[in-house]
This record gives structure tokens, C-alpha cells and sequence, in this order.
């Protein structure tokens, strides 16, 4: 890579991630967590508290409440294993006559003259449909049993609005007004005061579906990305300014003010969950079993952040990431969607498989969703405009890789904007990941959750 | 016709840096009590009406201060924006384009031509406190909105409804309000004849309106009929008995926290309508209601944050580093997330508010004092005073001000007697009540 700011092929991302490097320049060394030795013996718990151990040696900080912080890690790492549920959206409206493609529909042909796909692997349950052929990972592990597969997921009277289906899908109701999320209210019921880490948006800023009523959640862009320092502030002073953060935080009358004292809190409880994953010059935060796809994209690097994570026993129940690629595909479609789909699909491999080799495996189910599907016509202009029902996965080796809903066909299936109609509710896969893997009554965090079916997920 | 109600309540140098905050960027040195000599009337006129623009301070450059290229190098269009927000005389025009480029969200992401984007930046600046309606038309045949939402890929031949949906959607009428999928449609079609050429290098070029390209039948928009074009399709849609009440609560929401009470927002409607559309006198007589005084702060923008503590310092653009700042904070210019824009009720959270924090300890750096060389009192009150006066004494609450005391008294208790951390950790403690003090939830919000 070379040094220029002005090149047009340089990524944000990768121009960022330099400028954030640069910036890391200078930082006191500290030791960071190291990731668990295999056959040394030591158990999870006390990796972590050697990592933190290690640092606050350098820092020289007994005054940090490292009792109470290694309490906590305790009870999360001695009780019992919570199920973890990952959520992946594909923004945008991925198209499911792409990613499933009914090449066995006679009618295919004659709606996707141009985008029309052909080859990848049919799909055992549908003999209509056919994998996108970037998506080899996905197809790897349906192979293999682990990927329940919902090709036509949704719900009636499908809103064609990015915002508000996306709106719906992520706060779990068709409500324009609810401000809270479905994994957010399942935290509330579930979660704990003093554990931002329950539900974790991987990204720059906070998912939707995890936005609580009361309990802290938090957003990181990686667990080794949650560095705080200041010009010229070091040893104990810099010590105590960090511990400041938290008494910033406390509660105030006014709405606004309230709600940033409140993230302020969360910061201080966050910076304390991480400081064994921070990096430094020499030494990476954490190291990963498998190989990761390379890529400019955020996504592979995150969900290796994510197992090493889980490998470290951190308190974590909902997570939440976007994956990459671009699924607003109103033209030029097919390069677009193979790319985005190709970098998804072969992450996702590789993160069960770090799983896998972990030892994680049966604790974590990836739910991959996006706001709807697109219409069945394409639009002239190489590209598909929005529609209905959308395409959806779950992926672990807990996943039963039983078939929710159908692909309808598209000579009746589909309504009278000409998009294929749902013959699966999200709610209704929202309702039986709470019962069926999260453990919690659905009726406590879906709306009317009664009304909706409970297809068998988990096994 | 109803009266908007105005702020009869006292008019100090609080109430005026919350009007700076709100139709600016937050104040520079002693701006709030020039502007409250003025009174709330004068003030709001001084600001909607400002005459023309010049620049307090020096011209923008890049860390090696060579002069910016917005045009072209990644990142300068989002610092040379950020130069005008600190450097204007007229805050609330840069506001009003910040706020109409969260309106109009077009991303470069989806255009890639910074001077396409600086173009349409250029649009909101002139017309912002203008009329809706020939804003609305001057945007639908921009050519980064043409671009961003397909306007020039729709043709008679293969309409493309993108941006005929987030018109109403997003722009004029809000989600599902008074209008169908038909509506989306025949829009649409009425929307047709822009087009563009590509040429290898440059890009995107010669966007015209093509009456070849632009379906003549009869569309039926909202059940009126008629051979519509694309300035029917505005027409109709600001015209629309639903845009006024749109119009009000989104503008207001940028300006004040929570929403109108409901004669507050009939009467706003009242004047955008009889006013023909325009924006400025709804803005001033926003700017002048008693919620924004008495009412709850509003968080930061990361723009907004990073320009306030900037202009507070008195300090211009020397670096482009606040590109890739402001986009760990949640906001980097000329990219919003989508074509909603940025979630003014969602800035923070754990990941953002580093990015703030990242932010503060830039701003700091070239003021951060050598514990090997400076001298600071070794007295916790002191030193928190100190700092206070560095921010050019702000107001803060009352548990803030009791935190940054004890963290200093307990930082300083560290050295105990060893004579040389006495000297350092004063300067040190000095250096992290500025950082402190930048991060709190007094700074992030106003």
C-alpha cells in the first residue's frame, strides 16, 4: 500500500485504520491479554485476570477495584454457559431471488432476463432453488447440516421503506413507535445492571435490536479497539483519569444530559471488561485459530474479535454486525451482490470454524436477516428494485437445518406489486430463538407473541 | 392567523450561547454576551438575517500546512466544511446546511465525486433559509442526488423508483403518510428525463434533462391526473396537505428538543404556508420559542462538538485528522449512514463517545503542557479553575464540577512528598482535567 492520501482506490476503512495506527503512536506500552495458551492448563478465568494482572502492574493500580471486577468475572466465567445469539443483517434489501435462486421456477427466466443466474449448488430441500454461487461457505455448512434455511421470510402488507421494514425487523414488531429492540427487551429481561457487554454491537455505533429499556449495552468496533489516553497524562495521574470517566456519569434530570451521563458510565464499565484485549505495538490483543478471509472490510476481523471473546469467557448474550457488501442493488446488481455475498459467506465459514476449533460451537447460533427481498421483475436498468419477503438464515451446529416457510413460486407467489409474498413471519423465528435457545418466554419481548407459530430451530 | 408563541423570559449570556449552540456551533470568546446585549428579537434576526460572509482567523491547511484540496484529496471536503463552521460569521447558514444535507442525505459513498458533493453543499449554503419549494427542485435535478438515488437512471424505458419514494418518504410527507405505492410509482414516471454521460476518467458528466428520456403519458399522482413532469412531482408533493406538518416537526427537531405541542405546530404551519413555503421565517420564529430556552439540550452532533470546541479555543483547521475523528464519533461529512440520514437520537454510545473522547485529546494536543517544563499550582481547586478557564469558563453542573475536584485531589495525593511528582502531577492533572472536562455530559450536550 502505498503512502497516498489523494488515491481514489484507497478504502475509508483501511484510510482510517492507518490514521488510528498513527495516533496509537506514543502510547505507554501495555501488556496486553494474551490469548489462552492451549495445554498450559489455565483456566479461562485466570487468563483473564493475569492479562488485567499484567497491566495493572504497569499502571501500578491496586486502587482499581480489581476485587470487584474480578468477582464479576468470575460469576460470568463460572456459571453457567449462555447461549449467545449473533446477529447479522445484510442493509439494503438482499435480493433472495439471487441468494436462492429459482432457476427450477419456469417463470425465473422470464422475470431476470439479464440478472438471471446460473450453476451453484441446489438446494436439498427445494430442488427449485440453487445457492448464489459466491455463497460456497454457506453452502459448505448447509451441507453439513448446520444452516436452517428461510427463503421467503417477512411478514404481510410488506413495507417497501428501507427505515421502516428495517424498523420493524429490528425492534421485532410492525410498530412505527417502539423505541426499544427485540434483543434489547430480551437483555432487559434476562441481563444484569453492570454488564454493558450482554448485548454487543460490533460496529461503529450501536444496532437497534439491542437498544434496552433500562440495562447498559455497548458498541465497540473490536475488543481490541477500546484505547483511551491524553497528551502528555501518564502512570498513576493517566490511572485516574481513566477511572474518572465513570463519576462523569451519574444520573440528571435532563433527558439529554441523562442519557450521555449514562453512556459515560457504560464507557468506564466497558474500558474495564477490555483492558485485557488491548493490543500494543508488539503484541496483537488476541490471536485466532483459524484464518480469516483478508479484506478492507470491517466484518472478518470483527468476528474474529468476537470468538476470541467468547474463547475468554466475557459476559457477552446478544451481538450484533452488519454484514459487508452493498444489497441496495437498483442497478448494476450482479457484481455487487456476488462481492457482498462472497465476503459474508466465507467469513461466516470461518467464524464456525473458529468456533468449532474453540470448542464453542454448540453456544452460539448466527441469525443472518435483511428488510426485504426485492421484486421478482428486474427493473431494466440492471438491477431490482424493492419488494417483500426477503431470504434468511441460522447457522450453528445447534441450528436444526429444518426449512422455515417455502419459496412460494413465482407463478402464485407473489402479490400485487408483482414482490414474492412471505410464508414465514420474522416474529414468528424471533418467538422460537427466545423459547427454543434464549430460554425466555417469547410473550415477555415479542408483542402478541401468541399469534405467532413456533417453527423448530434449535436441536 | 395564530401567533407562534415567543421566549419573554431573561435574555443572558446562558440563554444566548444556547441559541449559538442551536443555530451554530456553539460560541467563540465572549460572542454569547455580545449576542444577549443585542436581546432575543435582534439576535434572532442578526442570525437569520447575517449579511454577507467573511472569516474570523486563519485560512485552513493540512498538518503539513499546505492549503486543503476538497475537491480531490480523501477527507479535505469533510475539514474544509468543518473550516466554515468554526470560521463563519454566519453560523446559521452553515447550521441550516448541515441540516439540509441530513435532510437530503446523499452520500459519496454512493456519488464518489467530492466535487459533485461540494456542489450540492453549495446549493443547501445559498438557498437554505429560502424557499422549500425551489430548494426541493433544485435538489431533485442535482447531480449527486441524481446520482445517489437513481433520478438519472429513471427513464421512460426502465423507471427507476428510487428516488420518487424517498422524495415523499424522507423529504416531503414521512413514511406512509398520505400517499400509496401507486403514489411511488406514478411519481416515478413523472420523474423521468434526467440522464447523464460517463466519460473514462471523469466520470459522471453532462446531466441534462432529456424530454426523450421522460415518459409524456398520464400519470395519476395523489388522484389528480395530468401529463406530469418532474416540477409536477415537486409541485404535488410540496403542495400536499400532509408536507406542512412534516415540514414543522422535522425542522423543529433540529432545533429543539422533543416535539411542538400541537398549537405551537399549527401555527408554524400556518406561517411556512401563508409565507409561501419559505424556511427562514419558520426558522426565526423556532429559534424564538420558549421550548428551546426552557426546554431539555439536545446532544451534539460530532460536527457540531468538534467545531464548538475549535471555535471555544480559538483554534483553526491545521490538520485533517478530524475527518477520520468525526467518523469514529458517528458523523463524517458528505457520508451519512443512508438516505435518512444521521439518528439525532441515537449519537451515543460506547463506541461513539470514544470517538468523542479521540476527538477532545486532538483538539488538546497543541495545548498540552510539559510536565517537565511547566508549572501548575499543586492545589486541586486550582488547578480544576485552571482548567475551566482554559475552556473559557464554562458552566457545568454542579456533580461534574464535585468529580473533577476529587479526581484532582486524589491524582495529586499520589505523589505524596516525592518532590518531582509534586511538580509533574500538577501539570499532568492539569492536562486531564481539559480532557475531562471536554468529554463530559456538560460538553456532549447543549
Amino acid at each position: 500500500m502505498t503512502d497516498c492520501n489523494h488515491c481514489t482506490g484507497l478504502s475509508r476503512s483501511r484510510l482510517l485504520h492507518r490514521a488510528a495506527a498513527e495516533a496509537g503512536r506514543g502510547l505507554p506500552l501495555i501488556e496486553p491479554g494474551m490469548p489462552l495458551p492451549a495445554g498450559t492448563g489455565m483456566s479461562r478465568r485466570s487468563f483473564v485476570a493475569q492479562g488485567l494482572g499484567a497491566m495493572l502492574a504497569v499502571y501500578g493500580a491496586s486502587r482499581l477495584g480489581l476485587s470487584a471486577f474480578e468477582e464479576g468475572l468470575a460469576a460470568a466465567a463460572t456459571g453457567p454457559a449462555q447461549p449467545i445469539l449473533v446477529s447479522v443483517f445484510l442493509e439494503g434489501g438482499a435480493d433472495a431471488m439471487s441468494v436462492l435462486s429459482p432457476q427450477g421456477d419456469p417463470l425465473y427466466r422470464k422475470f431476470r432476463q439479464t440478472l438471471g443466474l446460473t450453476g451453484g449448488a441446489p438446494l436439498a430441500e427445494d430442488n427449485r432453488l440453487y445457492w448464489h454461487p459466491a455463497t460456497t461457505g454457506l453452502t459448505q455448512l448447509y451441507s453439513e447440516r448446520k444452516v436452517t434455511v428461510m427463503p421467503a421470510i417477512g411478514y404481510t402488507n410488506a413495507d417497501q421503506s428501507h427505515f421502516t421494514s428495517r424498523h420493524y425487523w429490528e425492534v421485532g414488531d410492525t410498530s412505527a413507535n417502539l423505541r426499544t429492540g427485540w434483543l434489547g427487551r430480551y437483555l432487559d429481561v434476562v441481563g444484569t445492571p453492570d454488564n454493558p457487554l450482554q448485548g454487543l454491537s460490533l460496529d461503529y455505533s450501536l444496532a437497534p435490536a439491542l437498544a434496552t429499556a433500562k440495562l447498559p449495552v455497548a458498541s465497540i468496533d473490536g475488543p481490541d479497539q477500546y484505547d483511551f489516553w491524553s497528551p502528555n497524562v501518564w502512570g498513576e495521574v493517566e490511572t485516574r483519569m481513566l477511572n474518572a470517566i465513570g463519576s462523569l456519569g451519574r444520573a440528571n434530570p435532563d433527558p439529554a444530559f441523562n442519557t450521555a451521563a449514562g453512556v459515560t458510565a457504560q464507557v468506564d464499565r466497558l474500558r474495564i471488561q477490555l483492558l485485557p484485549f488491548q493490543s500494543s505495538d508488539d503484541k496483537p490483543g488476541f490471536t485466532s485459530p483459524v484464518t480469516y478471509p483478508k479484506s478492507d472490510d470491517p466484518f472478518p476481523r470483527r468476528l474474529a474479535g468476537l470468538a476470541a471473546m467468547l474463547a475468554a469467557g466475557l459476559p457477552l448474550r446478544a451481538v450484533a454486525l452488519s454484514a459487508p457488501g452493498e444489497y441496495d442493488t437498483h442497478s448494476n446488481q450482479a457484481g455487487e451482490l456476488a462481492q457482498g455475498l462472497q465476503l459474508t459467506s466465507d467469513s461466516l465459514l470461518t467464524f464456525q470454524r473458529d468456533l468449532e476449533a474453540r470448542g464453542l460451537a454448540d453456544r452460539v447460533l448466527v441469525h443472518v436477516w435483511s428488510e426485504f427481498g426485492r421484486r421478482a421483475q428486474e427493473n431494466g436498468d440492471a438491477g431490482t428494485d424493492h419488494g417483500a419477503a426477503g431470504v434468511g438464515f441460522l447457522i450453528g451446529t445447534r441450528a436444526k437445518g429444518q426449512m422455515v416457510g417455502e419459496f412460494p413460486g413465482l407463478k402464485s407467489g407473489l402479490d400485487e406489486d408483482g414482490n414474492v409474498s412471505a410464508t414465514a413471519d420474522f416474529r414468528s423465528v424471533y418467538a422460537s430463538l427466545l423459547e427454543q435457545w434464549l430460554g425466555v418466554d417469547a410473550s415477555r419481548v415479542i408483542p402478541n407473541a401468541a399469534k405467532f407459530q413456533r417453527p423448530a430451530l434449535v436441536k | 392567523m395564530p401567533q407562534v408563541a415567543a421566549y419573554r423570559g431573561k435574555f443572558g449570556a446562558a440563554e444566548a450561547e444556547r441559541l449559538l449552540w442551536r443555530a451554530g456551533f456553539g460560541p467563540r470568546k465572549g460572542e454569547a454576551e455580545k449576542l444577549a446585549k443585542l436581546g432575543l428579537s435582534d439576535a434572532v434576526h442578526a442570525l437569520t438575517n447575517p449579511g454577507g460572509e467573511h472569516f474570523v482567523g486563519h485560512a485552513p491547511t493540512d498538518e503539513k500546512g499546505r492549503p486543503l484540496a476538497p475537491y480531490d484529496a480523501w477527507g479535505h471536503d469533510h475539514v474544509w466544511w468543518l473550516d466554515r463552521m468554526v470560521r463563519t460569521s454566519r453560523p446559521l447558514v452553515e447550521r441550516m446546511t448541515l441540516v439540509w444535507h441530513d435532510w437530503f442525505a446523499t452520500s459519496n459513498s454512493g456519488v464518489d465525486s467530492q466535487r459533485l458533493m461540494l456542489n450540492q453543499n453549495q446549493l443547501f449554503r445559498s438557498h437554505g433559509l429560502g424557499s422549500f419549494h425551489t430548494l426541493l427542485l433544485d435538489v431533485t435535478k442535482d447531480p449527486a442526488m441524481l446520482l445517489w438515488l437513481n433520478g438519472s437512471d429513471n427513464s421512460r424505458q426502465s423507471p427507476n423508483e428510487n428516488y420518487a419514494r424517498e422524495m415523499m418518504e424522507l423529504f416531503t410527507l414521512g413514511a406512509g403518510r398520505g400517499y400509496t405505492e401507486t403514489d411511488v410509482r406514478q411519481q416515478a414516471r413523472a420523474l423521468t428525463g434526467f440522464r447523464n454521460d460517463w466519460k473514462s476518467g471523469t466520470g459522471p458528466t453532462n446531466f441534462r434533462y432529456d424530454p426523450r428520456n421522460h415518459d409524456p403519458g398520464t400519470k395519476t399522482i395523489f388522484k389528480h391526473s395530468g401529463t406530469y413532469t418532474w416540477k409536477d412531482s415537486v409541485r404535488l408533493a410540496v403542495s400536499h396537505p400532509d408536507h406542512p406538518s412534516f415540514f414543522v416537526n422535522k425542522l423543529w427537531s433540529y432545533f429543539v428538543a422533543g416535539t411542538p405541542d400541537a398549537a405551537t405546530a399549527h401555527a408554524l404551519q400556518q406561517l411556512y404556508v401563508s409565507s409561501g413555503h419559505q424556511v427562514r421565517p419558520v426558522v426565526a420564529a423556532i429559534l424564538k420559542h420558549p421550548a428551546l430556552y426552557e426546554g431539555g439540550r439536545l446532544t451534539k452532533s460530532p460536527a457540531v462538538y468538534t467545531a464548538g470546541l475549535l471555535r471555544r479555543i480559538g483554534r483553526g483547521i491545521d490538520t485533517t485528522a478530524w475527518t477520520w475523528l468525526d467518523n469514529m464519533a458517528g458523523q463524517q461529512l458528505f457520508y451519512p449512514p443512508n438516505v435518512a440520514g444521521w439518528d439525532d437520537t441515537r449519537w451515543l454510545d460506547t463506541a461513539t463517545w470514544r470517538g468523542r473522547w479521540w476527538i477532545a485529546q486532538y483538539v488538546l494536543r497543541p495545548y498540552a503542557l510539559d510536565p517537565g517544563k511547566a508549572v501548575q499550582p499543586f492545589d486541586a481547586a486550582k488547578l480544576v479553575d485552571g482548567a475551566l478557564a482554559f475552556w473559557r469558563n464554562p458552566s457545568l453542573t454542579q456533580s461534574t464540577r464535585s468529580a473533577l475536584l476529587s479526581f484532582a485531589q486524589n491524582a495529586l495525593s499520589d505523589a505524596r512528598s516525592a518532590s518531582w511528582k509534586r511538580k509533574q502531577y500538577a501539570v499532568m492533572t492539569q492536562n486531564a482535567l481539559r480532557q475531562l472536562i471536554a468529554v463530559s455530559p456538560d460538553f456532549q450536550t447543549a
